[in-house]
């Protein structure tokens, strides 16, 4: 009986690989040694039938079953079955009814397989890359001819490519693909899938055929990594560097320009993170649709707040301190004091909730990095500021009054130059930088009473390292300074990494005391 | 026998040439006016032999044996070089006695000054001094003195270093016409034992001075000698009146 | 100069009777933790002459002197960690509490000399006065001053805060030291010992007044002055002013150090926070207050501070830090010579210069 079965399946197969319907490989299942239903498994999933999926899963579930009373292939789910090819209910069924249809671990892991490939046959090219990586991820010999099949119809390109690369990762461990099969399918996965491709190549150092393709397309993702990771760190540094240059600038405006060091800046850029809050608050109560506006309705606010109490510590505090550059330090730092218990007793001394508009949400690919929008925004921001104050100190006439007064204090006074009005004014723009800076940074940090002591010691070593009311001296100290602590992290860790950079500035002074770009002349030196 | 040699010195602040080529040579025991313009470079002049700053090019020595250029304002101090600024700059919070105490001739390193001021030598010394100087009242902080007072207290503080180089900035200035006679005439006193440069406007100071001068313009030497002879010089006499 | 002038015979007067007379108040007029606080104040006071010491004299605005303070008093709180010995929360003999909860197996080669109390009174002078060697040599040599040195000092302990909170230093990271038991045998917390610390922060308030006056009487003291009022010149007298900042610098860095050995035994911790930029800036006022070059004065603004302090944040906690603020802005502005300066310039003015008008 057996040997007439093999014979009749022998020839049956042929002929039923040619015409054969999906409902008679169905129905052959049960039938035949565990290699032929492999080979059925495969061309069940490669049919593109919608009912190969429940089919498959029953089968590697153990629930698909032949039911006794009439032959019919069903799927059993909790003692009820379902015809498998027409989706028909069979009644409930206990096990003496059915014969399920058996499988071993072997055919268990084809099924698997093949049930991985039907997604390459799925209707919408989405869900054909989908299934393409997943095949990928775990790649299955017994795959390849699906793949292939899928591939020579498959139109769009994005799944073109997917199916590809799934084929080139199924090659390499497929144990009877040809050596230059498996040389181009390296080459393939090394080019198109980078450091993911790392635990692909990996094994194959030991295949002597391939491993000195395999080494080498290792050394070049290697590399290709540590160039991501230095563009990585570049950015992030820059964007420390932007951070810093909004909280430091100014800082330096104001030290350049009038000599004294505000301790109270810290608060300012606190003042205008809370600015922010505040509107967000407003806008959230009364006109939840102007969120996205909000920043821009913060800023002028902050700016306008910010210099007017800037304004006021200069008429009321500096101004009386004149030439008496610690004492005002001191003095600014009991008004520092004061804003921040002001600010703890009306807001509590809480973080403070600011979100970002949705145009600063999310993140964007640049070069192989995820750059998120908030910060490419700030830096954008930052370096519109330094532009603006460029144009102040150099087109107006004020810039130029500021200009003379840092350079020659008593020579741009026998000029006619009112260098009171100066300091005024020059106090509160800097203040209103401040106030500016802290709308940027409430997008990127949690804002509390005591966001401005977090950035007061930087934005003084940005000053010293810079050289103090120098506008591009502010810019590099900034940007070097944050390079330099990105780079420095990694290696040693957040703080350490702070650490050792106000060491090399105290170490900096020593060689350049006025700091990079200091304001020269033989008045200064003097 | 040379005291000081300042040889093709050059110095620019931010590409302003304010010494430009220098050559000057002081021998010892000489008194010399240098006088000129404003922005001759006078003072930097002076800077640079007191190492307050570096030359840009060129070498200056005291001495013949000691380069200026290596030491800052306390070692030249300490070689001999003693300067008397144009502004005189007395300790205010100090008095009389006690600015006079600090230029004393004595070791100044930090030990010494624990163990304390020099002695009865340096009471005497002092006593001399501002008999020399006529400042009667040794207690009188520094600060209640008049300008003319405190220009005499730094010439005594100067004399109390014992320096064998004077650099003496306009001493002149502020003074009364007396004053400026008393001055000339204790400068050419002390001409012989030390080595003295005076740099002045007043013409008639320069004039009792009765020494060599050397005319300084853009920071480059114009004209050397005595006074008759220099001012008849047509170059000098162009940059003084102008065209 | 004389050694004890007016002002220091009654600050001197005053202290002897305030160290006899409280412990004797302590109980009945005073709350039974007098002692404990007066201690504390004095220990402060010690800080601010060492502060006024570089910056009445010297014109060294430092903002970090609180960093010597602090590294004085961890050294001490190494030894009295050490004396915790085998009575800690792990029972470790060898190893503080922090030490065995990282897993560390051995004392670090900094806390050996930690157990012995002799090498822990020296290291109390050597440490911070070695940093402030180190750093003083650096910063003096580059002829940084004014708001300059100013902001690097806030830079160094700055930066040693920092540094401190990091478990990984080994001196209990952002816990820092604390639970302490005793002191050569004798437990910190009986009356005994907090009787003996508080006479002996009077002592050593004491002895660092006269010794920084035995420094400002002397030549050196006057040389100080010169730098102080007029740097550039005293260099053309031929002083290395560089040398004789670093000297006071140094000195008053190890007073410091003195005074926060003192202070952490009486208080039973010290924590990075001691580090913090704001606790030296807050020195500072404390100096200009009572008198910025005057000792005697900087002493009395500490405790003036210290006691307000006590009890703003006892009756109106949220008011303390508006006085403060406001206490910086209107010493600076109105009370410039601070409250010893100003009695001093009630007197009739006098041709003899006793005390330096800062």
């Amino acid at each position: 009986m057996r040997l007439i079965r093999l014979i009749l399946l022998c020839l049956i197969m042929p002929a039923a690989a040619l015409a054969q319907s999906f409902e008679e490989i169905a129905r052959a299942l049960p039938e035949g040694s565990y290699d032929d239903r492999a080979d059925r498994v495969s061309a069940l999933a490669s049919s593109g039938d919608p009912r190969a999926e429940a089919l498959l899963t029953a089968l590697v579930g153990g629930d698909l079953a032949v039911l006794k009373s009439d032959g019919r292939l069903v799927i059993v789910t909790d003692g009820s079955a379902t015809d498998a090819l027409s989706g028909d209910p069979a009644g409930s069924v206990t096990r003496r009814d059915v014969t399920p249809v058996r499988v071993n671990n072997n055919l268990r892991g084809h099924v698997r397989a093949a049930l991985g490939t039907l997604g390459l046959v799925a209707e919408s090219p989405a869900a054909r890359t989908r299934a393409a990586a997943q095949v990928e991820a775990a790649p299955d010999p017994a795959q390849l001819s699906a793949l292939e099949a899928a591939l020579s119809r498959e139109t769009d390109t994005k799944a073109r490519d997917a199916l590809e690369i799934a084929r080139a990762s199924v090659l390499l461990v497929a144990p009877d693909a040809t050596p230059d099969e498996r040389a181009e399918a390296l080459a393939l996965i090394a080019e198109r899938r980078g450091a993911a491709a790392q635990v692909r190549i990996r094994p194959l150092l030991s295949d002597p055929a391939l491993k000195d393709a395999a080494r080498t397309a290792l050394a070049d993702i290697e590399r290709a990594e540590a160039l991501r990771g230095w563009g990585l760190t570049l950015w992030q540094g820059l964007s420390l560097g932007s951070v810093l240059l909004l909280a430091a600038i100014g800082l330096s405006i104001t030290f350049g320009v009038c000599g004294v060091i505000n301790m109270a800046h810290g608060e300012l850029v606190m003042l205008g993170a809370y600015t922010t809050f505040m509107v967000q608050e407003v806008i959230r109560t009364h006109a939840p649709g102007l969120f996205d506006w909000s920043l821009a309705i913060a800023l002028p606010l902050a700016f306008l707040v910010t210099a007017a109490i800037g304004i006021a510590v200069e008429r009321g505090i500096v101004r009386r301190l004149y030439g008496r550059p610690l004492e005002t330090l001191l003095a600014t730092w009991g008004v520092s004091l004061i804003l921040q218990q002001a600010v703890r007793s009306i807001f509590g001394p809480n973080n403070r909730q600011v979100g970002n508009p949705s145009w600063m949400s999310g993140s964007v690919e640049v070069l192989g990095l995820s750059l998120t929008w908030n910060r490419i925004w700030i830096m954008l921001f930052a370096l519109a500021v330094f532009g603006f104050l460029m144009l102040v100190l150099r087109r107006t006439a004020l810039g130029l009054q500021m200009r003379a007064v840092t350079q020659n204090r008593a020579m741009a006074a026998e000029m006619g130059i009112r260098t009171g009005r100066v300091d005024a004014l020059t106090f509160g723009l800097g203040a209103g930088i401040a106030g500016l800076a802290g709308v940027a940074l409430s997008q990127i940090d949690n804002v509390s009473p005591n966001l401005g002591q977090g950035y007061i010691v930087d934005s003084f070593m940005v000053v010293v390292f810079g050289g103090a009311g120098s506008l591009w001296g502010t810019l590099a100290g900034a940007f070097t300074l944050g390079i330099v602590n990105k780079l420095a992290e990694p290696l040693a860790g957040a703080m350490l990494a702070k650490v050792m950079i106000l060491i090399f500035i105290i170490l900096f002074i020593q060689k350049r005391p006025r700091g990079l770009f200091p304001t020269r002349g033989r008045a200064v030196e003097g | 026998m040379t005291i000081l040699n300042i040889d093709s010195v050059s110095k620019s602040f931010d590409g302003f040439r304010a010494i430009n080529d220098l050559n000057l040579a002081i021998d010892k025991g000489e008194l010399r006016a240098i006088i000129g313009p404003n922005g001759a470079g006078k003072t930097t002049m002076m800077d640079l032999i007191t190492g307050r700053i570096r030359p840009d090019r060129g070498t200056l020595f005291f001495d013949t044996t000691h380069d200026l250029t290596r030491l800052d304002e306390a070692g030249t101090a300490r070689l001999g070089i003693g300067r008397k600024f144009q502004k005189p700059t007395v300790i205010e919070s100090l008095t009389v006695a006690e600015n006079i105490d600090l230029a004393l001739a004595g070791p100044r390193d930090v030990w010494s000054a624990l163990r304390g001021p020099h002695g009865k030598s340096a009471v005497k010394e002092r006593a001399r001094l501002l008999d020399l100087v006529r400042l009667p009242d040794p207690d009188l902080l520094a600060g209640a003195l008049s300008h003319g007072q405190k220009q005499w207290l730094e010439i005594a503080m100067l004399l109390a270093q014992k320096p064998r180089l004077l650099l003496v900035d306009e001493p002149a200035a502020g003074m009364t016409d007396a004053e400026t006679m008393r001055t000339a005439e204790l400068l050419r006193s002390l001409a012989g034992e030390h080595s003295i440069v005076v740099v002045e406007h007043d013409m008639d100071f320069v004039r009792a001075l009765d020494c060599r001068v050397t005319v300084l313009h853009q920071g480059h030497v114009l004209a050397e000698g005595p006074l008759d002879h220099v001012s008849r010089n047509p170059e000098v006499i162009d940059v003084y009146l102008g065209r | 100069m004389r050694l004890i002038d007016r002002n220091m015979t009654v600050f001197l007067g005053g202290l002897f009777i305030l160290t006899v007379a409280i412990p004797l108040m302590q109980g009945n007029i005073l709350p039974g933790y007098a002692i404990q606080l007066a201690g504390k104040y004095l220990c402060y006071a010690l800080l601010a002459v060492a502060l006024d010491l570089v910056w009445g004299y010297a014109g060294i605005l430092s903002l970090g002197h609180g960093a010597f303070f602090a590294l004085g008093a961890y050294v001490m709180g190494m030894h009295l960690m050490r004396e915790i010995g085998a009575r800690g929360v792990y029972a470790n003999p060898e190893l503080p509490d922090f030490m065995v909860f990282l897993n560390w197996d051995s004392l670090p080669w900094y806390w050996l000399a930690s157990g012995s109390f002799a090498a822990t009174l020296a290291l109390i002078l050597l440490v911070p006065g070695c940093l402030a060697f180190v750093f003083g040599w650096f910063a003096f040599r580059a002829r940084v001053s004014g708001v300059y040195l100013s902001i690097i000092t806030q830079a160094m302990t700055y930066a040693l805060m920092l540094a401190f909170f990091r478990n990984e230093m080994g001196f209990g990271g952002n816990n820092g030291l604390t639970d302490f038991k005793d002191l050569l045998g004798v437990s910190l917390s009986s009356p005994e010992m907090r009787l003996v610390l508080f006479i002996a922060s009077a002592l050593a308030l004491a002895g660092g007044l006269l010794l920084a006056r035995a420094i400002t009487a002397s030549h050196l003291g006057r040389v100080l002055v010169a730098i102080r009022d007029a740097e550039s010149r005293t260099r053309f007298l031929g002083y290395r002013v560089e040398h004789y900042k670093l000297f006071v610098w140094t000195v008053s860095a190890m007073m410091a150090g003195v005074a926060g050995a003192l202070y952490v035994p009486q208080v039973g911790i010290v924590n990075p926070g001691e580090f913090a930029p704001a606790n030296s800036i807050e020195v500072v006022i404390w100096v200009a207050l009572g008198g910025r070059g005057t000792l005697a004065g900087a002493a009395l603004g500490a405790i003036v501070v210290a006691l307000a302090r006590t009890l703003l944040t006892g009756w109106l906690p949220d008011a303390w830090l508006y006085a403060l603020g406001a206490l910086f802005i209107l010493v600076t502005l109105y009370l410039p010579k601070g409250i010893v300066g100003a009695l001093g310039d009630l007197r009739p003015a006098r041709k003899q210069s006793k005390e330096v008008p800062a």
